[in-house]
């Protein structure tokens, strides 16, 4: 047994590190380390700044424009970055169209379009949610009708996350009725402006716009956007879906997360004495921390086990779901820490009329925000769901 | 980066699995566990052919081992078995017996020809030793120990007691914190034995002008060593016994029907065990990271830290697999709850998940975990 990174991967660490550091822009990370969303052009600033490195599409073979990274750089990779408070990059393009295009797609789609992704041409979203198809996602009901070149797309996606910065959307839809609803589903690429697109914002628990629904009223879409072939769109999204996710458990971030709460802690007072003295957080954030410090170990033992080939499935199942609790815990530790100071809305003060540290403002906000990390991405009952059925097999 | 055990320590479980499999079922454990003596002289006689106590120390000090992940090892084959033998006290009491340099008592102890406890503890303290109150004086060419000692894990039967007293508690209230922590040893004195809840045998001590040999006179950090390397040991038995009662617990489910259908069906049953399982992954990461850290400088924080969640863990796994075993879950007859009782009453060992809690919380500031 021996915990330690090789000589190598030490010195990747810090090869990282002086890179976020010296190219990270202060602005941007601030902005992040306080919860605050992010301008698109800020977003593209740092993409562009990881594609010049060549460290963009981490998940990507070299042949592609991927670093080659293995699966434990790209673990240190998404955990400097996390503590760095870099921007986290939307995956959609990056780690979801690509991957699938590398896999399933035609020589000419991976010419014309991984460049793009890479070059911040296109900004990519994702449509596989519907009204009535989330954890059911089978149900889908978005209808792709052939006719001559076209697929003629009527229907409703939603939860289409950052979809107002984007140009295009990759979509699964109806091309069969008949047999299971798994057999008659299909992998299409639409662009927005394509005729009767419409895209509708949804105002989110904390006020904010991140995500949006699509409307499809008879869009033709040629049919050379077809990934993979007809009725081959569930391998494909089930292939996204266990394709490795690097960083699922988001140790990074709570890694980050509590670092912040310690200073916050320090910072503020209850009763006449700081909140790090208070008994009753200083033993609800030592339990947290012996939590994590676990799950670290958790994270690293099955990348450990993906690294020799080894892993079963169910690893990223059990990472996300302790992950995602561990972050909402430090989240609401998080909160409550503000007591009272809690409940103005920052967005109604200028930063000299707040009674906290800028950066716990928006603390509440967050904290409901993050309320979505147990629903998306397979909901941690559908995790529990997947474990299960590997646990009680035959 | 490598989680796999090396092929010794694969041989050493594996050999110690099949010799408790073949030897000790569950019927022999509970014969054998709650009554006096409270332990098996034939067990631990092999136990000790296979080297399982000899694996406690270096060979340098005439063992065969002797670092945490040795203990860890044996220790989660012995919680896997349920194993109610005295091993806790052999393995706490072998160190601080090598680092006094009693190598012939060492060597007997591997052997299994003595057997040794250890009398650290006293009502009312956690895993702080500061408030230890028993007390030594010399008297002659030999000292003599008074006060109460409690907790002394595998006292029962044992040929040789460890004594922790303070020497040298200048005059103050019981308590003073002044003084250090002496080490003595005792030839079976007169013990107030009992079973434990759980099974296995405990004792207490009450000491009166009682005569014993000094084997060092300041031992409290080598104490604190030992001790720590017990909570890991605890901890490692915990993941141990934790695997196998929730193999037991799909097993159960499986096996039972209800409504017409196996209870394995029904989702709120299995939800519950998915969560077991997310416990139990987390339980054995935190305890590979106290085998790791152990005698570095991040010792006391990272077995605080296993010693605190695998005190949460462990209630929970204990109590989830009695509920979903139902009725049968809470029969003496049935191997489950026996499992279950000592993961729950792991907890009482060697400090709490509160008292380690609170071990943490006074170690601020807090190391970078990078």
């Amino acid at each position: 047994m021996d915990l330690s990174f090789t000589k190598e991967e030490q010195a990747f660490r810090d090869e990282v590190r002086r890179f976020l550091r010296d190219n990270l822009p202060r602005e941007i990370a601030a902005k992040v380390s306080a919860g605050k969303e992010l301008e698109k052009d800020e977003i593209l600033h740092w993409q562009e700044i990881l594609n010049r490195k060549g460290w963009l599409a981490t998940t990507w073979p070299a042949e592609h424009g991927g670093p080659g990274w293995t699966a434990v750089e790209r673990h240190i990779f998404a955990e400097e970055s996390a503590r760095a408070s870099a921007p986290r990059m939307p995956p959609f393009g990056l780690n979801m169209l690509g991957p699938v295009l590398i896999k399933f797609g035609s020589d000419d789609q991976k010419a014309r379009i991984l460049p793009r992704i890479l070059d911040g041409s296109d900004w990519w979203c994702q449509g596989y949610s519907e009204p009535g198809a989330g954890s059911d996602l089978a149900s889908l009901k978005t209808r792709a009708v052939r006719d001559g070149d076209h697929y003629v797309v009527n229907g409703q996606k939603t939860w289409t996350t950052l979809g107002q910065h984007a140009n295009k959307i990759f979509c699964l839809v109806r091309t069969a009725t008949e047999g299971k609803p798994q057999e008659g589903i299909s992998f299409l690429l639409v662009d927005l402006d394509t005729p009767g697109v419409e895209m509708r914002p949804i105002r989110l628990i904390d006020g904010g716009h991140e995500v949006n629904e699509v409307f499809f009223t008879d869009a033709r879409v040629p049919v050379e956007n077809l990934v993979g072939k007809e009725n081959q769109g569930w391998t494909i999204a089930k292939y996204l879906l266990t394709h490795e996710r690097t960083n699922i458990a988001g140790v990074g971030f709570s890694a980050r997360d509590l670092e912040r709460y310690h200073q916050l802690a320090q910072e503020l007072s209850r009763d006449g004495q700081p909140v790090a003295d208070h008994p009753v957080y200083a033993l609800r954030a030592a339990e947290i921390e012996a939590d994590l410090e676990a799950m670290s170990i958790t994270n690293l033992r099955m990348l450990a086990q993906a690294r020799d080939g080894a892993a079963g499935g169910v690893e990223s199942s059990l990472l996300k779901l302790k992950g995602t609790q561990i972050r909402q815990e430090i989240q609401d530790l998080y909160r409550s820490a503000l007591g009272a100071q809690a409940a103005p809305d920052a967005e109604d003060l200028s930063e000299n009329e707040l009674t906290v540290p800028v950066d716990a403002a928006r603390a509440a906000p967050v904290y409901f925000n993050n309320r979505k990390l147990s629903i998306f991405g397979g909901s941690n009952e559908i995790q529990r769901n997947i474990v299960a059925k590997e646990l009680f097999r035959g | 980066m490598e989680f796999n055990l090396s092929e010794d320590h694969q041989m050493l479980a594996d050999s110690l699995r099949r010799y408790l499999a073949d030897n000790y079922d569950i019927e022999t454990r509970n014969a054998a566990a709650f009554e006096a003596p409270y332990h098996s002289a034939e067990t631990w006689s092999g136990l000790a052919e296979l080297g399982v106590i000899g694996a406690f120390l270096p060979e340098d000090q005439g063992g065969f081992g002797g670092t945490a992940e040795d203990v860890s090892v044996i220790f989660e084959e012995l919680g896997r078995a349920l194993c109610a033998e005295p091993v806790l006290g052999a393995l706490i009491g072998l160190r601080l017996l090598a680092d006094a340099g009693r190598d012939e008592l060492a060597a007997a102890v591997i052997e299994g020809r003595a057997r040794v406890a250890l009398a650290i503890q006293e009502p009312g303290i956690g895993c702080d030793l500061d408030p230890l109150s028993a007390t030594a004086r010399k008297d002659g060419d030999g000292w003599r120990l008074d006060g109460r000692k409690s907790a002394i894990y595998g006292g029962p039967g044992a040929d040789h007691l460890l004594i922790v007293a303070r020497i040298g508690a200048g005059g103050g209230q019981g308590g003073s914190q002044d003084g250090t922590l002496g080490l003595f040893l005792a030839e079976t004195p007169a013990l107030i034995d009992a079973a434990m809840v759980d099974g296995g045998g405990i004792a207490d001590l009450a000491m009166e002008d009682l005569a014993a040999e000094c084997l060092s006179e300041d031992a409290g950090a080598a104490i604190e060593d030992a001790l720590d390397l017990g909570r890991i040991a605890l901890c490692a038995e915990a993941v141990g016994a934790m695997a196998r009662l929730i193999d037991m617990t799909v097993d159960y489910l499986k096996q039972r029907n209800q409504f017409g259908r196996p209870l394995a069906s029904f989702q709120a049953l299995q939800h519950r065990v998915v969560d077991m399982l997310v416990e139990l992954e987390q339980a054995r990461s935190i305890t590979i990271r106290a085998v790791a850290d152990y005698g570095s400088d991040n010792q006391a924080r990272a077995v605080s830290m296993a010693k605190n969640l695998i005190g949460r863990a462990a209630r929970h796994i204990a109590e989830e697999a009695i509920q979903l075993h139902g009725g049968i879950g809470m029969t003496w007859e049935y191997p489950g709850s026996h499992y279950a009782k000592r993961l729950v009453m792991i907890d009482h060992q060697l400090g709490d998940k509160n008292d380690h809690a609170l071990r943490l919380i006074k170690l601020q500031p807090r190391k970078d975990a990078a």
